[in-house]
């Protein structure tokens, strides 16, 4: 049996059982480090992706259910440059061990995407089922409004230019 | 404050590139894959081994030899290489912040290897919070000597004698003459030092020089950014969970449904058709799966068909009896108990006595990331690649629990989920050497979410009994402390004979370890006083998933929950407002032996208290009359050296029982400070995972099992959870604080105590309820109010 995948822009084809959990195939056949393995019961959000503009959590996504592009952490930097996101991560020092920031990051883009100007408590909101266990919550709130303020004016400077 | 801004390229770069340039020859034996640090030709300058004829290929790095720890490039940089692990506190920046202090060499020139046991000399790992204040200072003196030797290098190079010679980032110039120099790489670049150490164990190590005054340390103090986030958040780093190896298989863990039970019979039909089946590997009543694929093992793990014996009795008592059980079962073991003065004619002189009892549950790691290990033995070796912050005692343990020499053993550190003290990680590195060594095929293991949270390690269960006399003007004239902890048996790092699987197969130490529980972090001068720590056994103390192994700050927040809520208790009793209530037991007195405790016990919940704006009165304030009740607490501690005072502002729904802490204060005084943010985010974290042990962590169990088993049945803090303000004040009450040899003290642990007590007391200002079991839950929160009628 064979699954195709999309993923960052690239097509695969894995002869694997359709049912495999998504989140294998992304580590172990095509070699992708940002989505791990936390819990694979959906509930901590380490092996976020996402699809169609959700955060997915790959490990209770099987592979042949999927019919979208995959984008991984991995795959969020544009032409080199880390998303706003991925440098606010480092402007804040967000991570202590760093293990569950994929999921971090992955949902907090994928709010971004549809909210990009989301207030502290819709933050929480759509950040509370992701789970870190160094505890370094405050920092990720911190580097997600860094990096919502950041957006804005990289906005507002281009509008400028428009204008100009 | 200065900051230092470019964030070298880290050596972990080699990490993530494995090229054909990774595979290298060690001692003969082609090692398979690739090694994970300090890939670089270089490598081997500093490997430089133990003379003692070697065993195997990865005889002990020898901490006597200056090439094991520092090695400099003909380019001017210079690595540095050093026997210890990062739980996530950024501990390798502020290794290389000192280091190159000492060295004289650009910051940003600089790389730090860390933990790979046949690549670093061996400092332990990591533990204790022993980062910065016991295991930078080889590093310092290794460094300081390098310097020295450099400099009589650069002296017959240029000509002059030592004295007249100035050295800046690795650059050395004649005093007065700049047109002279000659740099640190052009001397010695890509060659060794040859120079001999001294010291009777790698933490001892010292060369000739001495090191530098602490005015003369320029990265010292400031904030370069972690060299390991940027791949930590591009997904580039490749962690333990990431490494693969040709023909590996993996493995899945089958544990008995219920604890204690006997392995009968295995029907492998089960499993044998399934896709990817390679083995059942068993011995006693350990069982795991092998198969070709993860998934595969997943899945035939679950499927398994495992014939178990029940036993005739239960392991342990419920959760919910749990501590009427500790409070009655004999003691095992007891400290000789601290007495100061005469308690017993005390107690009955005072004023007022009373007393309360406090129960703090077994709680675990639960790290993010369940355990693993992946353990290659090809050619008559063995490599386990582990995140285990213990990888030396790993390598140790491997090579006694698969009974063949050390020297055949090396462990890989890399990084992985944080573990914060003897963790799953170990068993997992067991675990994959046992089944590795069985099909002689690269073997990777890991835990499920089930397994890691029921049968990781926990810190020990305490039920606390406190009592306390005032005088009739309210002061503080008597308190009794006795603790029991279940803790025997507790579970040590890297002991061939008690890692888990040791215990399924059978294995058996003739003396289990005594265990221990602490008495509390503080010094408080009380005229009279006792306290006394028992241990306490469960029926089961093998084989079981309540075994006990080091958390945190092991038995910290258990024993000041305890004792901070109880002198909290004591200064409502008195009707004194609880920071004053505090300092007045703190300046009672100077005249013990603790006074540099003292004084800087006193600074800190000061600066504490000045920071949050603490309004002097007695708890607990006027009940609000709305919804969401608002109060304040404090509570202080001492790890070893190291001061943490906490205050925090709560919110307690009175509908729900929810509490969430919502304005953090948290007064640190750790000596030195290397890293003022790295320190910042770690005591701000710390803090944080004390409130998750203090509103959610219990691991719960019936009488034939643990019943938390993923993160519903163990809650923890999540993002809604965050307190919207945290504030950590970074103090420094040294007496003498400017002297130029200030230490610095751990900082990993200490502020993980006082937080259990300082939410309990903000519950009592804001509510008038005292909640002396954690975790403070909303359905137990609620209950009580309901039946204080708040």
């Amino acid at each position: 049996m064979s699954v195709t995948l999309k993923v960052n822009g690239k097509s695969h084809t894995v002869d694997v059982e359709p049912s495999t959990p998504l989140l294998y195939i992304l580590r172990n056949d095509l070699g992708l480090q940002g989505p791990r393995f936390g819990c694979g019961l959906g509930q901590c959000g380490a092996c976020t992706v996402i699809i169609n503009g959700v955060a997915t959590r790959s490990c209770i996504t099987p592979a042949s259910s999927v019919k979208s592009e995959i984008t991984t952490l991995e795959g969020i930097a544009n032409q080199g440059k880390l998303h706003p996101l991925q440098q606010a991560w480092i402007d804040e020092q967000a991570p202590q061990c760093g293990f569950c920031q994929n999921g971090q990051i992955m949902t907090a883009k994928a709010l971004l995407d549809k909210n990009p100007k989301p207030t502290d408590a819709q933050i929480r909101e759509a950040m509370n089922r992701t789970l870190c266990r160094c505890m370094t919550y405050y920092r990720i709130q911190a580097a997600i409004k860094r990096a919502v303020k950041v957006v804005a004016a990289d906005h507002a400077a281009t509008e400028q230019e428009v204008v100009a | 404050m200065k900051t230092l801004t470019n964030t070298p390229k880290p050596v972990e770069a080699a990490k993530r590139t494995p090229t054909r340039r990774d595979l290298f020859k060690n001692a003969g034996w082609l090692v398979v894959g690739f090694a994970a640090a300090g890939t670089s030709p270089l490598t081997r300058l500093a490997n430089a081994q133990s003379p003692a004829a070697p065993t195997g290929p990865y005889p002990d790095v020898d901490f006597h030899q200056l090439d094991s720890w520092i090695v400099i490039r003909p380019d001017n940089s210079a690595t540095f290489y050093v026997g210890k692990t990062d739980c996530g506190q950024g501990t390798g920046t502020s290794f290389r912040q000192l280091m190159s202090d000492e060295l004289d060499i650009a910051y940003d020139k600089t790389t730090c290897v860390m933990g790979t046991t046949d690549i670093t000399v061996d400092q332990g790992g990591s533990g204790g919070s022993t980062a910065m204040e016991r295991d930078s200072m080889p590093m310092r003196r290794v460094a300081a000597e390098a310097r020295r030797v450099l400099l009589d290098m650069g002296s017959t190079q240029l000509g002059v004698p030592v004295d007249q010679l100035a050295v800046a980032d690795g650059v050395i110039t004649v005093k007065g003459d700049p047109s002279k120099s000659v740099t640190y790489g052009q001397l010695i670049g890509g060659k060794r030092f040859n120079v001999t150490l001294t010291g009777n164990n790698s933490n001892a190590t010292a060369g000739k020089a001495k090191i530098k005054p602490l005015e003369e340390l320029k990265n010292t103090g400031l904030s370069p950014n972690r060299y390991d986030i940027p791949a930590k958040v591009d997904g580039s780093l490749k962690w333990a969970v990431d490494v693969k190896l040709p023909g590996m298989v993996h493995a899945r863990n089958v544990k008995p449904p219920v604890v204690g039970a006997k392995l009968v019979s295995i029907d492998e039909s089960s499993v044998k058709s399934l896709p990817g089946f390679v083995k059942v590997v068993t011995k006693g009543n350990y069982v795991a799966v092998v198969c070709e694929r993860e998934e595969q093992a997943i899945n035939a793990a679950r499927m398994l068909k495992v014939n178990w014996e029940k036993p005739a009795t239960s392991p342990f008592p419920s959760s919910e009896n749990l501590f009427k059980y500790m409070r009655d079962v004999p003691t095992t073991s007891s400290a000789k108990p601290i007495v100061v003065g005469d308690p017993d004619t005390a107690f009955p002189a005072a004023a007022k006595v009373i007393e309360a009892d406090y129960d703090i549950p077994f709680q675990g790691h639960t790290a993010i990331s369940p355990a693993h290990a992946l353990a290659d033995p090809s050619n008559g070796q063995m490599t386990i690649y582990s995140n285990d912050m213990k990888s030396y005692g790993m390598r140790i343990g491997v090579a006694a629990f698969l009974g063949i020499p050390k020297e055949k053993v090396r462990v890989v550190w890399m990084e992985g989920p944080q573990g914060y003290g003897r963790t799953a990680a170990e068993d997992a590195g067991c675990e994959a050497a046992y089944i590795a060594n069985e099909l002689g095929r690269p073997v990777r293991v890991q835990w499920m979410r089930n397994e890691e949270t029921a049968w990781d390690t926990k810190a020990p269960a305490f039920a606390v009994s406190m009592k306390g006399g005032l005088d009739a003007a309210g002061n503080l004239v008597a308190l009794d402390y006795n603790a029991r902890a279940a803790d025997y048996n507790h579970v040590g790092y890297n002991e061939a004979d008690t890692v888990l699987i040791a215990q399924l197969m059978g294995i058996r130490r003739a003396k289990p370890s005594a265990g221990s529980a602490a008495t509390p972090g503080e010094v408080y001068a009380i005229p009279h006083r006792r306290m006394t720590a028992h241990v306490v056994s469960l029926p089961v103390v093998w084989e079981t998933p309540l075994r006990t192994g080091n958390l945190r700050d092991p038995n910290g927040p258990q024993s000041t929950f305890a004792s901070e809520s109880f002198i909290d208790e004591l200064a409502a009793a008195a009707k004194a407002d609880p920071y004053e209530f505090r300092m007045k037991l703190l300046t009672g007195t100077t005249d013990d032996d603790r006074g540099f405790h003292r004084a800087r016990s006193i600074a800190v919940l000061k600066a504490a208290a000045d920071a949050y704006g603490w309004d002097r009165r007695p708890s607990p304030k006027a009940r609000g009359t709305g919804e969401i009740l608002t109060g304040r607490g404090m509570a202080y501690a001492f790890r070893g050296q190291t001061i943490a005072g906490e205050i925090v502002e709560v919110e307690v729904n009175r509908r729900t029982g929810h509490v969430w802490v919502k304005r953090v204060v948290c007064a640190h005084d750790c000596g030195l400070v290397v890293n003022p943010q790295s320190l910042r985010h770690t005591v701000e974290c710390a803090m944080l995972h004390s409130i998750s042990r203090a509103l959610y962590e219990e691991v719960q169990f019936d009488t034939e099992k643990v019943t938390s088993v993923d993160w519903v049945s163990h809650p923890t803090l999540t993002h809604a959870d965050t307190p919207a303000s945290i504030e950590v004040i970074l103090v420094n009450g040294d007496p003498n604080p400017k002297r130029s040899d200030l230490a610095p003290y751990g900082a990993g642990e200490a502020s993980c105590k006082p937080m259990l007590a300082a939410i309990a007391n903000a519950i009592f200002d804001a509510t008038g309820v005292r909640l002396r079991r954690i975790p403070l839950r909303a359905p137990r929160v609620l209950a009580a109010l309901k039946s204080a009628q708040v």
